[in-house]
């Protein structure tokens, strides 16, 4: 789960990490108020989406007096705000976050994700700050900082030493720079994040280290212990079939082919949009319905992908375990009476009680192709759009 | 004659009076698995069927002989049902549960290092050794006990279309094993494959990946040195988007890392046999083995 930067700033501040002086206006009218409380020009103008690239798309504009202000937040808000995240088709902005600006000396590069391959927690840092830092790791590696902390263990002066002495900070910003790591890392582990990400961390000509822009995700597995974080979610941000599909405990991704799929299982969800492919056709979408896959849940799988109009045919391809075919076959003769499936079906079962499967299928006056094996099934959904 | 379970394994199920726990108990005590007791705190002294219940896991260790644990706990709980077995001095701690935090499992993971303990998942279906011993809850009469063939893979229902096309080609398994879809786990692709090619009675190995990560990159680099025995490779996800994350927490492709493309380019320079076709992986283990 994402949450927009003046949430993650919210929480910094709680963590005592030092942000520049701001607040969020819902209008022009709103801004105009919070930039008379800063105290001073310039103020930043910010636009509040989830995704990156803000800048280049024209969602942040430096204001030197409160007309601009004005201005600027008025363009911003209710824009359709494109960047190089957000698609074509670009994200609303609801927001601005609006800024005192100040006198940067130095931009520097601060994250902390969950990696996967030490089990641990990864520092990165480095004074390739302000830049897409893939790029930086991609080209310039030894530019980037990395020190991992065992999470049984915790975070010790060390670790932050050893991001300090990479960054080449001067001496009397280590102790801060240290301090300010250590409330992140307690902010990652308290609040379950995935991802903490500072970028531009700035040092000001006073000497002073501020979190000029903020990115905070979230362990979704985590989501059940962390209400207030859950309280931060927007939903406006997130794809509505996404949002349908994880009510239904469904996982449905959207893609740009022809051919709807059903499968049980992530892997063999892939595997076979990769079939598909390989048939010489393209998938419509990815869809997992679970090993434990009820009649309704089959059918709100149905509903989402006929909600495409993409999609001119449709595969389920599900290997019974746990869920017999038997009661997957009913669950798909329900949901093509309830449903009204338009485009032609095929279908391919194997695994417990297949024959029972088969025979319900086929007894069920339905128009649908079944397929032999997962071969068999790739070619007739291919040969079909 | 197999890797990690057989038929001396004796199954201590945490979580067997819940719903998913009480089924796959009976499944696997229906495939011939000896399930020796069962764990839920607060019920120790009945029975589930003829299994006897215990307030933990040190119990069913001590007094029934307990040295593999299945676990179905839910997430709240899980990582520390692993830390529960690992202490009571199992061997082998088979996690079937679904959406553990990753902070939990990276703790885990850590702690377990201090044990003898070997983790398999979470997130998966556990491991089985066709005839002798089911772990887990994949079905199953898809399994062609005898071997010669190793099975592991990341993901559930795509190890079992494999695993029954071998059997269907008449190629028996020694032992098959989810290892998970999580970005942290427990026993890892190189485990598996240096346990088979260990094994005197394994031939060959059919590794199942996906996108995401680099476990299969190391396990290529790992084939490359070390595998005498042919390896057929799979790794599903050919058309998946960078950036979304298809269902297992682990499979994503993130900053151009972790594609399938990367993955069965490694598999291939390692020395795998690449199968690019999941609907012909039975003829092409066939013809390699």
């Amino acid at each position: 789960m994402k949450i927009h930067e003046y949430q993650a700033k919210q929480l910094f501040s709680e963590y005592g990490v030092a942000i520049p002086k701001g607040g969020v206006a819902e209008s022009a009218d709103e801004a105009k108020a919070v930039a008379e409380t800063l105290g001073g020009f310039p103020v930043a103008v910010k636009a509040q989406i989830h995704a990156g690239g803000r800048g280049k798309g024209g969602g942040v504009k430096i204001a030197d007096d409160i007309a601009q202000v004005i201005k600027h937040a008025d363009a911003i808000i209710g824009m359709n705000l494109v960047t190089p995240q957000t698609g074509p088709e670009g994200q609303p902005v609801k927001r601005v976050l609006l800024e005192k600006g100040l006198n940067i000396e130095k931009e520097l590069y601060l994250s902390l994700t969950a990696d996967r391959e030490s089990a641990g927690i990864l520092i990165m840092a480095s004074e390739a700050g302000g830049m897409d830092i893939e790029e930086v790791a991609a080209q310039t590696p030894e530019k980037i900082i990395k020190v991992h902390v065992n999470p049984l263990a915790g975070i010790y002066p060390y670790h932050c030493r050893q991001a300090a002495f990479g960054l080449n900070l001067e001496k009397e910003l280590i102790k801060p720079f240290s301090q300010m790591l250590t409330a992140l890392y307690k902010l990652f582990v308290d609040r379950d994040c995935s991802l903490l990400e500072i970028n531009p961390l700035v040092i000001t000509q006073e000497k002073e280290l501020y979190a000029l822009d903020a990115k905070v995700s979230f362990d979704d597995n985590a989501l059940y212990r962390q209400k207030e974080v859950v309280e931060m979610r927007d939903f406006d941000e997130e794809d509505p079939v996404d949002v349908e599909a994880s009510k239904y405990n469904l996982n449905y991704i959207n893609l740009d082919g022809t051919v709807g799929n059903m499968v049980n299982g992530a892997g063999l969800a892939m595997a076979v949009m990769d079939t598909i492919k390989l048939a010489g056709a393209e998938p419509a979408n990815f869809l997992d319905v679970g090993g434990g896959a009820t009649a309704e849940m089959i059918e709100n799988g149905f509903r989402l992908i006929l909600s495409d109009k993409k999609v001119r045919a449709i595969l389920i391809n599900i290997f019974g375990g746990i869920l017999r075919c038997d009661v997957l076959a009913k669950g798909v003769v329900e949901a093509a009476k309830n449903t009204e499936i338009n485009v032609p079906l095929v279908v391919r079962m194997e695994g417990t009680n297949v024959e029972e499967g088969r025979q319900i299928l086929a007894e069920s006056g339905l128009d649908l192709q079944t397929a032999r094996d997962l071969k068999d099934a790739g070619e007739k959904v291919a040969a079909l759009v | 004659m197999s890797i990690f379970a057989d038929a001396d394994t004796r199954v201590v199920v945490q979580g067997i009076t819940g719903k998913e726990g009480q089924f796959h108990a009976r499944q696997c005590v229906e495939y011939g698995t000896k399930v020796v007791a069962g764990v839920t705190p607060g019920k120790g002294g009945q029975k589930m069927d003829d299994i006897p219940v215990f307030n933990s896991v040190a119990g069913a260790v001590s007094e029934a002989g307990a040295n593999c644990s299945l676990i179905f706990v839910p997430p709240p709980f899980a990582a520390v049902a692993i830390m529960e077995a690992a202490d009571a001095g199992i061997d082998l701690i088979v996690t079937i549960t679904e959406g553990i935090p990753v902070l939990d499992m990276m703790r885990v993971k850590h702690y377990l290092k201090t044990t003898s303990a070997r983790l398999i998942g979470p997130n998966c279906p556990g491991i089985i050794t066709p005839g002798q011993a089911k772990v887990g809850i994949m079905p199953g009469p898809i399994h062609k006990p005898g071997g010669p063939i190793g099975v592991v893979s990341r993901s559930g229902t795509l190890t079992y279309e494999v695993v029954y096309q071998l059997t269907l080609q008449d190629i028996g398994q020694t032992t098959c094993i989810g290892i998970g879809g999580d970005p942290v786990n427990g026993t890892n692709f190189i485990d598996c494959l240096a346990a088979f090619e260990a094994d005197s009675d394994t031939r060959g190995v059919v590794m199942v990946g996906e996108i995401g990560g680099s476990a299969e990159e190391q396990a290529a680099e790992f084939i490359r040195l070390n595998m005498s025995k042919p390896v057929v490779g799979f790794i599903a996800g050919m058309t998946a988007p960078p950036g979304r994350r298809m269902g297992h927490a682990g499979a994503i492709i993130s900053g151009g890392a972790g594609t399938a493309q990367g993955k069965v380019e490694a598999l291939k320079a390692g020395g795998a046999h690449v199968c690019e076709d999941l609907g012909r992986i039975g003829e092409l283990c066939a013809k390699v083995f």
